[in-house]
This record gives structure tokens, C-alpha cells and sequence, in this order.
């Protein structure tokens, strides 16, 4: 799978987003925003892959999150 | 501790108890009650069960695996799993010594079992709590109970009045739904909130005050007592072979004697049923696994009290529980009053799960209603079902949607009349099941036809 080739993992802290939905407006390609302004990401989960293509993206919205919500950190092993 | 005779087992032969009722053999936990009709203090459990026996922490956590004790707080993972991860959690350099949790708070508003158990036999579930720090090398125990439980006290006391290397502290935690989330309980014993937290390591690397911690129901910590000195052989001769050993489990609902009984797991629900007298009224569904859990048909009475079976027919084991739903009641409203309570017990910590359960709750209820609007929240609902679960910090969420599926796959019937503007004679019913905080009937009873 491509997201071993960076082994990280994008995790959104659901406690710690309050609903800004800067990530959205930044990467709409990985997060959309639910009915109530809440972020999913591409899986609908609140931890999902991230591969060589959209680790630049994911990059920019974990900056960009005023809450610190969003995370890389390193995929677990399987 | 000093120590009568051991006699461990209830004897098949010990043919009645004081009121005459066969004792069941396959009665472990809640012996004391099956064969005195009291609980045991110290003095009475010694002799029942005899003394702890002197494992070394591997000898113990070995014997826990070949056993196949899985956890009974509503997960089933494997407790040896998790004392091996505290173990090694307290491995890693600058930790603390571990911190043992007995969880013994019962949110589930459904569950009666923790506290039949805390009442009739506490010294399972102190000795239990030994054995896991012994097996954990903790310095630190505490059983934790709801705020205002009656245990609480009785607790203590028995507590007291042993003389085991760790002493256990009893503590009141909120009596909420989940304050007794493990993360929650972690965080409350470390000074903060009761409330889940979703710090990404887990409690076994870094729980109470950063301590590697191990987190258990109290029935586990009970089977762990027995199955200690009794061996993997003895605790695997019931229960099937993916879920060894007995299960607690509360009956309730339309039933002539609800309560809690011991049955192996794998015993058909029926006959669980039947051991809390049968149904004294039609019965139309059963609510398996609490109010986070799922509404089965009938169908379900067949199906053996165990996770796969249970899974199988779309149903699930949870926090065993078995509720028996009349016939005179509307399950689309009863299960709106349950989502409604569930909302409202949310920790409003999380987005998806602060405004998705009301938004829910909301949409059930119109559906039970059977107003003009019904249809249109029926096609909210079932956009908003796929919005909420897996995002929350913790499993409170996941349990709701679960149940909310069910009950429409359940009372598909009583759906599509809905829909149609026709509800059933008891929309307007207040519950029929126990809930915290009395719930209020959810529409003018005018509004229902006949
Ligand atoms: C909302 C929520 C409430 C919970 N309440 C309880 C509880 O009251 N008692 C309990 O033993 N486990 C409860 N749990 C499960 C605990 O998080 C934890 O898994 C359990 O105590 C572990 O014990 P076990 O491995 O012995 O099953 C709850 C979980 C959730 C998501
Ligand atoms: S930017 Fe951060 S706080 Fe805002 S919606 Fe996204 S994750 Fe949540
Ligand atoms: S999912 Fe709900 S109950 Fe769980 S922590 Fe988040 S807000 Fe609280």
C-alpha cells in the first residue's frame, strides 16, 4: 500500500477541533466539512493513510489548524 | 491471610438451596447467593473458595491466557493481552508503577450485573484486584463505583478488612454514562474531568498520573480469582471455546423475575430468559447488549449467548444484557426515548457526537411521531446515520447509531406504517424501560390513531 512508503498517518483529535473548518477550506481534497462544520476526512474515520501524493496537502492543513486537531504521526506497523 | 478450609466448588450434589431450588452447578460468581442467599464477607468467601494461591506474575498471566478470559466490560478483549501491555508499559524507562482500575461504575443504565456482583461476592472482585497487581507489579489500586452507589460504603469496609500488599481505594466517580469510559475513569482518578479523552497513547503506557494502567470491569477481575486458583481447564469447561467461562448477565423487560443471572456463555438466550421466569406478557423483540446495543426479533431466541452467534443475526453481546420489549409497546418510540437519553449523556466534547446524537434523537422521534414530516427525517436519518459513527473520541457515539440501526431493520414493520402517517396505538408511550432521568412521552397522545 502507498502509505507505507511515507509511514504516517494523519489523526484528527475530535475533542480538540472546534468545528473551524480552516482544513476544509485549505485541502477539500482530504477533509470535508459535515452539516454541522465538522471535518471528515477521505475516510469518514478520525485516522487515515497518508501516501506520497496528498502528504504535501496534509502537511499544509496540519499547519494551518488553529487547535493543533490535526496530526501527523507515524502508521502503525501492521 | 489466614485461611479455613478451601472448598472452591459448588458441589453438584449441594442439591437445593435454602428455598428449596435446585443449585445450579454451573454457577460460579453469584454462588453465594445461589446456596445462601447472602453475601460472603471475608470469613464466608475463605471458606467457599479457599485461599489465593501463590502465583509468580508469568505463572498468573499464563494462566489467564490459556484460559481465555476475555473482558466483560462490553469489549471482550483478551485480558491477558492487557496486563501484557502494562507490563510492558512498565518497562520503558522512567515510568511509574503501574496503577490498577476496577471498574466497577456500570454506566449502562440496563446493567445490573457489576453491582449484584460487588454485592454478593466483593472479595472476587478485591482478590481479582490483587492478582492483577501482583501480575502487573502495581503499587496502586482503586475500585471505582458510581457517586451515591450503596456499595460504596460496604466496600470500603470489606476492603478494610484484609491484609493484601496493595490497598484498595474505593472511589466514587460521576454517575454518568461516560464517566466510566476507561480514558474518563484514567483521567478523573489523575485529578481532571470525568470525560474521555483521546490523548493517542493508551492507558497502559500512560494512565493514572502518567502510570502505566491497567483498566478492567469487576467481573473479569472476578473470574480472574477463580480462574486462579482453579486453572485454565476448570474456567474453559463452560462457556464455548472463543468466549470461555460463565457471563453475568441482567434480564429485564417484560419478564416475571428480572434480574441478573449466571448462565455459560453460549447458553441459548431463552434459556436465559427462562431462568428469569419467562415472559409475562407477548414479547415482540429483545434488546441485546444494553442501550448502546441492538433490538433483535425473535429469532434471536435460538441464537447462543456469545459474540459470533450473536453478531450473526445482527445482534450484539456487549454488556450482556437481555431486555424483552411487549407486544403493546412501539419500538420506534422506545427506541427514541433511549436516543435521547443517550444524547443527552454525550460529553459534548466532540463535534459529530454533540450535535449528531440530538440531531438523531431528533429524527427518531418524528418518526415515531408519524407526523407529516416523517418521511423527510426518515432520509435524514439514514444520511445522518453514516455522518456520525467512528468520530468521536470515544465509543458513546458508535453505541447509538448501532442501536438506532437495528431498530429500523427490527420494527421495519412498524416503520413503513409510520411513514405512512398510521402509528401504532403506543407511539405516544412513555418508556417501558429503566432510564436515569424519567423520560417524558414524546408526543400528544391526541395525535395517535384508534
Ligand atoms: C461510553 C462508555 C461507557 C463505558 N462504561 C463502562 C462501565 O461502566 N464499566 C465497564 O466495566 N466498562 C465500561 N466501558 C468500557 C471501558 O472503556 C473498558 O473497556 C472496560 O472497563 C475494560 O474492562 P474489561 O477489559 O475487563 O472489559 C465503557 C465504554 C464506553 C465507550
Ligand atoms: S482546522 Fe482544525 S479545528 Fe478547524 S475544523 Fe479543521 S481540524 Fe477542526
Ligand atoms: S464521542 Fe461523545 S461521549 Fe465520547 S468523548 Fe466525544 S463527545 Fe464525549
Amino acid at each position: 500500500m502507498t502509505h507505507r512508503s511515507v509511514g504516517q498517518r494523519v489523526r484528527l483529535d475530535p475533542i480538540a477541533c472546534t468545528g473551524h473548518g480552516l482544513c476544509a477550506d485549505l485541502v477539500p481534497e482530504l477533509v470535508t466539512l459535515d452539516e454541522w462544520g465538522y471535518p471528515r476526512l477521505q475516510h469518514g474515520r478520525t485516522s487515515g493513510p497518508v501516501d506520497a501524493d496528498t502528504l504535501p496537502l496534509v502537511r499544509e492543513a496540519v499547519t494551518a489548524c488553529p487547535t493543533l486537531a490535526l496530526r501527523m504521526e507515524p502508521a502503525p506497523l501492521e | 491471610m489466614t485461611l479455613a478450609r478451601p472448598t472452591h466448588r459448588v458441589e453438584p450434589e449441594a442439591a437445593t438451596d435454602p428455598f428449596g431450588v435446585p443449585i445450579r452447578p454451573d454457577v460460579r460468581l453469584l454462588a453465594s447467593w445461589y446456596v445462601d442467599r447472602r453475601p460472603d464477607d471475608l470469613a464466608a468467601h475463605l471458606r467457599r473458595h479457599g485461599p489465593l494461591p501463590h502465583l509468580a506474575p508469568e505463572e498468573l498471566i499464563a494462566r489467564v491466557d490459556a484460559a481465555g478470559l476475555r473482558g466483560r466490560g462490553g469489549a471482550g478483549f483478551p485480558t491477558a493481552a492487557k496486563i501484557r501491555a502494562v507490563v510492558r508499559g512498565r518497562g520503558r524507562r522512567g515510568r511509574r508503577r503501574p496503577v490498577v482500575v476496577a471498574n466497577g461504575c456500570e454506566g449502562e443504565p440496563a446493567s445490573h450485573k457489576d453491582a449484584a456482583l460487588l454485592h454478593c461476592a466483593p472479595h472476587l472482585v478485591l482478590d481479582g484486584i490483587a492478582l492483577a497487581a501482583r501480575a502487573t507489579g502495581a503499587g496502586t489500586a482503586y475500585l471505582c463505583v458510581h457517586a451515591g452507589s450503596p456499595a460504596a460504603q460496604a466496600l470500603r469496609e470489606q476492603a478494610a478488612a484484609r491484609r493484601d500488599v496493595v490497598s484498595v481505594r474505593v472511589e466514587e466517580v460521576p454517575a454518568r454514562y461516560v464517566a466510566s469510559e476507561a480514558s474518563a475513569l484514567v483521567q478523573y482518578l489523575s485529578g481532571g474531568p470525568a470525560l474521555p479523552t483521546s490523548a493517542p497513547h493508551r492507558a497502559s503506557e500512560r494512565g493514572v498520573g502518567g502510570a502505566p494502567t491497567l483498566v478492567d470491569n469487576v467481573e473479569t477481575l472476578a473470574h480472574l480469582a477463580l480462574l486462579a486458583r482453579h486453572g485454565a481447564d476448570w474456567f474453559r469447561v463452560l462457556g464455548t471455546s472463543a468466549l470461555p467461562g460463565t457471563l453475568l448477565v441482567t434480564t429485564g423487560g417484560a419478564l416475571r423475575r428480572p434480574g441478573v443471572v449466571e448462565v455459560p456463555a453460549g447458553t441459548p438466550v431463552r434459556a436465559v430468559l427462562d431462568l428469569a421466569g419467562g415472559p409475562v406478557e407477548p414479547v415482540q423483540a429483545v434488546l441485546c447488549g444494553g442501550y448502546g446495543g441492538t433490538w433483535a426479533s425473535l429469532d434471536v431466541l435460538d441464537v447462543p449467548l456469545a459474540p459470533g452467534p450473536l453478531e450473526a443475526v445482527g445482534a450484539t453481546l456487549g454488556v450482556p444484557s437481555l431486555l424483552a420489549l411487549p407486544v403493546r409497546a412501539c419500538g420506534l418510540t422506545q427506541t427514541a426515548h433511549l436516543l435521547r437519553y443517550l444524547a443527552g449523556e454525550s460529553a459534548g466534547q466532540c463535534g459529530p457526537c454533540t450535535f449528531g446524537l440530538p440531531a438523531l434523537a431528533e429524527d427518531v422521534t418524528a418518526l415515531a411521531c408519524s407526523g407529516p414530516e416523517a418521511p423527510a427525517a426518515h432520509a435524514r436519518l439514514l444520511r445522518r446515520l453514516e455522518l456520525v459513527a467512528g468520530r468521536g473520541a470515544c465509543a458513546h457515539p458508535d453505541g447509538a447509531v448501532r442501536l438506532l440501526r437495528s431498530a429500523l431493520r427490527v420494527f421495519d414493520r412498524d416503520l413503513r406504517r409510520h411513514l405512512a402517517g398510521r402509528p401504532c396505538p403506543a407511539a405516544a408511550e412513555a418508556p417501558v424501560l429503566p432510564l436515569p432521568r424519567p423520560g417524558r412521552p414524546i408526543l400528544p397522545s391526541s395525535r395517535v390513531s384508534r
